[in-house]
């Protein structure tokens, strides 16, 4: 690996953009769930806030600053302030490797995937973290359900992560988009329906969402992991949940969707647009379908997914060793 | 933004909310004045009912009345993330307690909404010789809108609602009801 004096500044030039991009989304996506939840309930959402209640996320976010930060009795105050701050920053290194457009990939890795696999994790300690240094009964069950559901959902959402693999040989990212068509049926969705429907449950789990939500489950835990979490520590709990969705969303697009092969033209904008329309996917559902039970989560990945998952792999592996 | 400096009668056994609002490090008017606004404009409240006005309160949520017009729909489980509590119903002396620590655990720029009768002076439930109910809520906690009825319509919340970002803005929003013809 050269690390020459041209690829740092392009990845410096990525981080900067991708944290410009992560701010942005969050305050897009704020707007767009509550105005989605709105329509799915029959009422217009944010309305009289700016025209259509556009300047409803900078209203929020701005409160959230100028909120009082209470910092609770015995709390562990290194790892209370690292938490929010560790819960953010490492999703920037995992857009790192991701085509956006033919030309425009922050950092062209032969093993992008390996890097997003294993800096995942990250979140889920954040979570732990917070959970364990607020010194709240709420925030350690939910720190607990969070480290069991996500390192439960990571083995079947690799699984079906590594069919497409298998398919394309190869863990570049570049290479597996490059591989797929620009028409739809010559995406990976039509090849790898299974693990598709997998990767789409699992990021749902993944990114703490709700119907699998129970980290922050409102009816029994308070707010979870981030109970005790006011102002600005909150607002960045919901800052790197924003960026998550957009991560998980873009290797949905990058895997399964054909990443920014598009009819007319190739570009970054076939990527946005198709994560994008993953985005409103998890909005949507999350609006329509209510909460699972902890067992019933637990009994869908280990009893339903990971076999799937395992069957889907030895499939494909069988089908590629007979076509070659 | 409008301070809330009250006197608290006491109430024997129960305790008064003890909070102190400090002033702020930037002490600017222009700035003082954005963040009002924009904490009139998104004020959240807390998932907390205490009696049958609570149901008003999810009346004014859902799709008819839609408080999230205003920007007021986002419900926090947790206190620590909440501006807002709307005390709806009737305080009785065993609850009043927690209402006093859930006032004091909420950070620093927080409103409260008294909604309806018994949230305000007792309601039906004063009578001489009565011993379950705090005579208003007022008596524990400082109040920034009383909304009266029994119980409010969602309209009166939502009014409610206008009158607290009056209050913190020191100018009113919307139009007045009875300034709309229809």
């Amino acid at each position: 690996m050269d690390l020459s004096l041209i690829t740092f500044v392009q990845i410096l030039v990525a981080v900067i953009a991708i944290i410009c991009l992560m701010v942005a989304n969050a305050v897009v996506m704020v707007y767009v769930e509550r105005k989605v939840a709105g329509f799915i309930q029959r009422r217009p959402g944010p309305y009289e806030v700016g025209p259509w209640g556009t300047i409803q996320a900078i209203c929020d976010s701005m409160k959230l600053l100028a909120k009082q930060i209470f910092v609770p009795a015995n709390v562990d105050l290194v790892l209370f302030f690292l938490a929010p701050v560790l819960a953010f920053f490492p999703v920037l290194l995992l857009f790192l490797p991701i085509p956006f457009g033919p030309y425009l990939t922050p950092w062209k890795t032969p093993d992008g995937l390996v890097l997003i696999l294993a800096f995942a994790g990250f979140g889920v300690l954040s979570n732990l973290l917070a959970g364990w240094a607020s010194n709240n009964k709420y925030g350690v069950l939910g720190a607990a359900r969070a480290v069991s559901q996500s390192i439960a959902y990571e083995i079947p959402l690799m699984l079906a992560l590594m069919a497409v693999v298998f398919q394309a040989g190869s863990l570049n990212l570049s290479v597996i988009v490059e591989k797929q068509g620009w028409v739809p049926w010559e995406w990976n969705i039509v090849t790898q329906p299974l693990a598709f429907f997998i990767y789409l449950i699992c990021l749902v789990a993944e990114t703490n969402r709700a119907p699998f939500d129970l980290p922050e489950a409102e009816s029994e835990l308070t707010a979870g992991f981030h109970t005790e979490y006011s102002g600005m520590g909150f607002a960045l709990f919901f800052l790197s949940e924003y960026a998550n969705m957009l991560l998980v969303s873009f290797i949905c697009a990058t895997f399964f969707l054909g990443g920014y092969k598009g009819p007319i033209i190739d570009g970054f904008w076939w990527t946005i647009i198709k994560a994008y329309a993953v985005m409103v996917f998890i909005v949507w559902i999350r609006w329509t379908f209510p909460r699972v039970r902890f067992d019933q989560l637990l009994n869908i990945n280990w009893k339903w997914l990971l076999p799937l998952g395992l069957l889907n792999l030895w499939i494909t592996a069988i089908i590629i060793k007979v076509v070659n | 933004m409008a301070e809330t400096t009250r006197t608290i009668v006491p109430q024997d056994g129960i305790g008064q909310a003890k909070s102190e609002l400090l002033p702020p490090i930037i002490n600017l008017r222009p700035i003082n004045w954005f963040f009002d606004i924009n904490r009139a404009m998104s004020l959240w409240p807390v998932t907390f009912g205490l009696a049958c006005c609570a149901i008003e309160m999810m009346s004014a949520s859902m799709a008819r009345f839609d408080i999230a017009r205003f920007g007021a729909e986002v419900f926090r489980p947790s206190i620590r993330q909440a501006d807002l509590m709307m005390v709806t119903g009737t305080v009785s002396k065993k609850m009043a307690p927690a209402v006093v620590r859930l006032y004091e655990q909420m950070p620093a720029p927080k409103f409260v909404l008294a909604f309806g009768n018994c949230a305000i002076s007792g309601g039906p439930f004063k009578f001489e010789g009565q011993y379950g109910v705090v005579e208003g809520v007022d008596k524990l906690i400082p109040v920034d809108v009383y909304v009266p009825g029994c119980p409010p319509r969602p309209e009166a919340i939502l009014e409610g609602i206008f009158s607290i970002q009056e209050k913190i803005t020191g100018f009113r929003w919307w139009p007045k009801a009875e300034e709309i013809k229809s």
